[in-house]
């Protein structure tokens, strides 16, 4: 694809020339270290008693206990900061005027979208790469199973695939970065508590509507399971996402 | 080169251009000349592929625009209005980032950013943020990104707005040696800097071409009478009673108190000889005699003015909204 690198080029310069990446990634980084402490404390508290009582030893785990939940908040917190990183992608250069600059070189729109798409997915797992590290600590001092560590990283970077993806046309829609920022948030927010109502609606809607919940899907990737639903799901979702963004680019063509 | 026809385009209701056909030469230099909201800005963004047309055709190079579009990009250097740039890159990163973003492989896209960079009097700026730039340098990278691949046609939307005169001076003679080589379309409503660096004008008003023709032959044909300049050494009342009386001179007025006078004449008429000898059988001083060609703030604003209000009250300025409605 002629001129994706080019701007894949630029939008990681971008990226790391901007305050808001390295806020945001600090941010993230913090909670998400405070997360894997508080779920390392409760860890060796529980180790505790069930030192005392033979009953509660089976329980222990550290991939159950530690991990699984680590990677459950990360996703939260993806969910949070992934529409401030995406935020900027098309409302800037709309503000700017640089779009028109962008839309006039001889790039075509697939290739724009998608040198931004895998630019900010880049940075966002760099992001998840480096909690990797707290996993590595703890391997000194416990023994877990690492396949599992993988299945959920490798589902937690799909989830952010979407994620961006969702992000970017957002940003499409608007020159304002704040909107596009509530924008991204809302549906990401939507996404997840959509899952909340499949106990509540009927059996086969109730599907349905937990099937569409985003962060239920990666469920199974923590769990060390890779189901081809999950992985074809998140490709689905980043795949929608950027072909309504290009179609919309391409609308302007319409609406003139 | 560039060949457009009847171009239509509107803004919702409003129409921003109507019915432009217009045509632009091989290593030709045309302004775009008009009041603000005229439709310059609106028949760029088409001709580079940014919006489209409402209707009509537009070809740059022989390949239409809608259905070529991203050759037509490849053959065009572009320009946008209020020089729109990436802040917060170097120079040198942002110029070998359009390069590549146009086609120049990596490998050659820093050699022909140092290049442009160069050509363009950016040598010793390159390392700097662009943000961090003055106007007149900011709008240097504007022009090095335009040239960059080489294109053959360049599209300036006011290359000089917002440029002290020294820098005004210094752009202007950038695009003068740049189109040597290459077919300019440039937008301003500055009439001296058309007259200065273009050698055919078109002038819109309200979305319309008003008139296409070289600098020169619009001033001339624009003129129904002559003016001249006379100065004269002698009795101011007599002088202007005895001029008045010559044939073919329609109005005569004193302009200073140095026995300067301003008249008019008809075209057709040719009385310089007559009233030369007028003033030396007075037995007054004839010290001065010049024509006075009509600028070509005159000539616009005779256009201009003269164009019949037949749709009433378009105050409106197209150009204004957003394009695209974008929101």
């Amino acid at each position: 694809m002629k001129g994706f690198g080019a701007v894949f080029k630029k939008e990681i310069y971008t990226f790391f020339a901007s305050p808001i990446f390295y806020v945001v990634g600090a941010i993230f980084l913090i909670i998400a270290g405070y997360f894997f402490y508080t779920a390392v404390a409760y860890y060796s508290l529980i180790s505790f008693q069930a030192a005392q009582n033979a009953f509660m030893g089976g329980q222990v785990n550290l991939n159950e206990m530690v991990i699984k939940p680590l990677m459950d908040d990360i996703s939260v917190i993806l969910l949070l900061i992934v529409p401030l990183l995406t935020m900027r992608l098309i409302a800037e250069e709309k503000k700017n005027g640089t779009m028109e600059l962008l839309l006039t070189y001889p790039l075509r729109d697939l290739a724009i979208l998608l040198g931004k798409y895998a630019a900010t997915l880049l940075v966002l797992v760099i992001l998840l790469a480096v909690t990797l590290v707290y996993i590595l600590l703890l391997s000194w001092v416990g023994e877990f199973e690492w396949g599992v560590v993988w299945a959920g990283y490798g589902g937690l970077v799909l989830m952010t695939a979407g994620f961006v993806a969702l992000g970017l046309f957002f940003s499409a829609l608007t020159q304002n970065q704040i909107i596009a920022a509530v924008l991204g948030f809302g549906a990401l927010l939507m996404f997840w508590m959509i899952g909340w109502a499949g106990s509540l609606s009927g059996p086969v809607a109730g599907k349905v509507v937990s099937y569409l919940s985003i962060l239920e899907h990666l469920d199974s990737f923590t769990k060390g399971v890779l189901d081809t639903r999950d992985i074809g799901y998140y490709l689905t979702f980043s795949a929608f996402f950027i072909f309504l963004t290009l179609r919309y680019l391409d609308s302007r063509k319409i609406r003139g | 080169m560039i060949e457009v026809e009847h171009l239509t385009k509107f803004y919702g209701l409003v129409p921003a251009i109507s019915d432009l056909s217009f045509q632009v030469g091989q290593g030709e230099v045309v302004g775009f000349l008009g009041p603000n909201g005229a439709g310059k800005t609106t028949t760029m963004k088409i001709l580079t592929c940014y919006l489209p047309p409402t209707s009509g055709q537009a070809r740059i190079d022989g390949l239409d625009i809608s259905r070529d579009s991203l050759r037509v990009r490849q053959k065009i250097g572009y320009l946008p209005e209020n020089n729109p740039l990436y802040s917060e890159m170097t120079v040198e990163g942002f110029l070998s980032f359009a390069a590549q973003a146009k086609g120049i492989p990596s490998r050659g896209a820093k050699t022909a950013a140092a290049k442009v960079a160069e050509d363009c009097g950016l040598g010793t700026v390159r390392g700097r943020i662009i943000g961090h730039l003055s106007k007149g340098f900011r709008q240097r990278v504007g022009l090095a990104q335009a040239l960059l691949n080489d294109p053959p046609v360049l599209i300036l939307d006011e290359p000089t707005i917002g440029l002290d005169p020294a820098q005004v001076i210094e752009i202007r003679q950038l695009i003068k040696s740049l189109g040597r080589e290459r077919t300019i379309l440039l937008s301003s409503h500055i009439l001296p800097e058309i007259s200065q660096i273009c050698q055919k004008v078109i002038i819109l008003n309200q979305g319309r071409i008003v008139a296409t023709d070289t600098v020169s032959s619009l001033t001339a044909q624009l003129q129904s009478s002559r003016k001249i300049q006379l100065t004269i050494r002698g009795p101011r009342e007599a002088i202007l009673t005895t001029l008045a009386a010559i044939d073919g001179i329609l109005r005569i007025e004193p302009r200073d108190e140095e026995g300067t006078y301003e008249l008019e004449m008809q075209k057709e008429l040719d009385v310089r000889a007559e009233l030369s000898r007028a003033v030396v059988q007075q037995g007054w001083d004839l010290l001065e005699m010049r024509s006075q060609e009509l600028s070509l703030e005159e000539v616009f604003v005779q256009l201009v003015t003269e164009e019949p209000t037949a749709e009433e009250p378009k105050e409106k300025e197209p150009e204004m909204e957003k394009p695209g409605g974008e929101s």
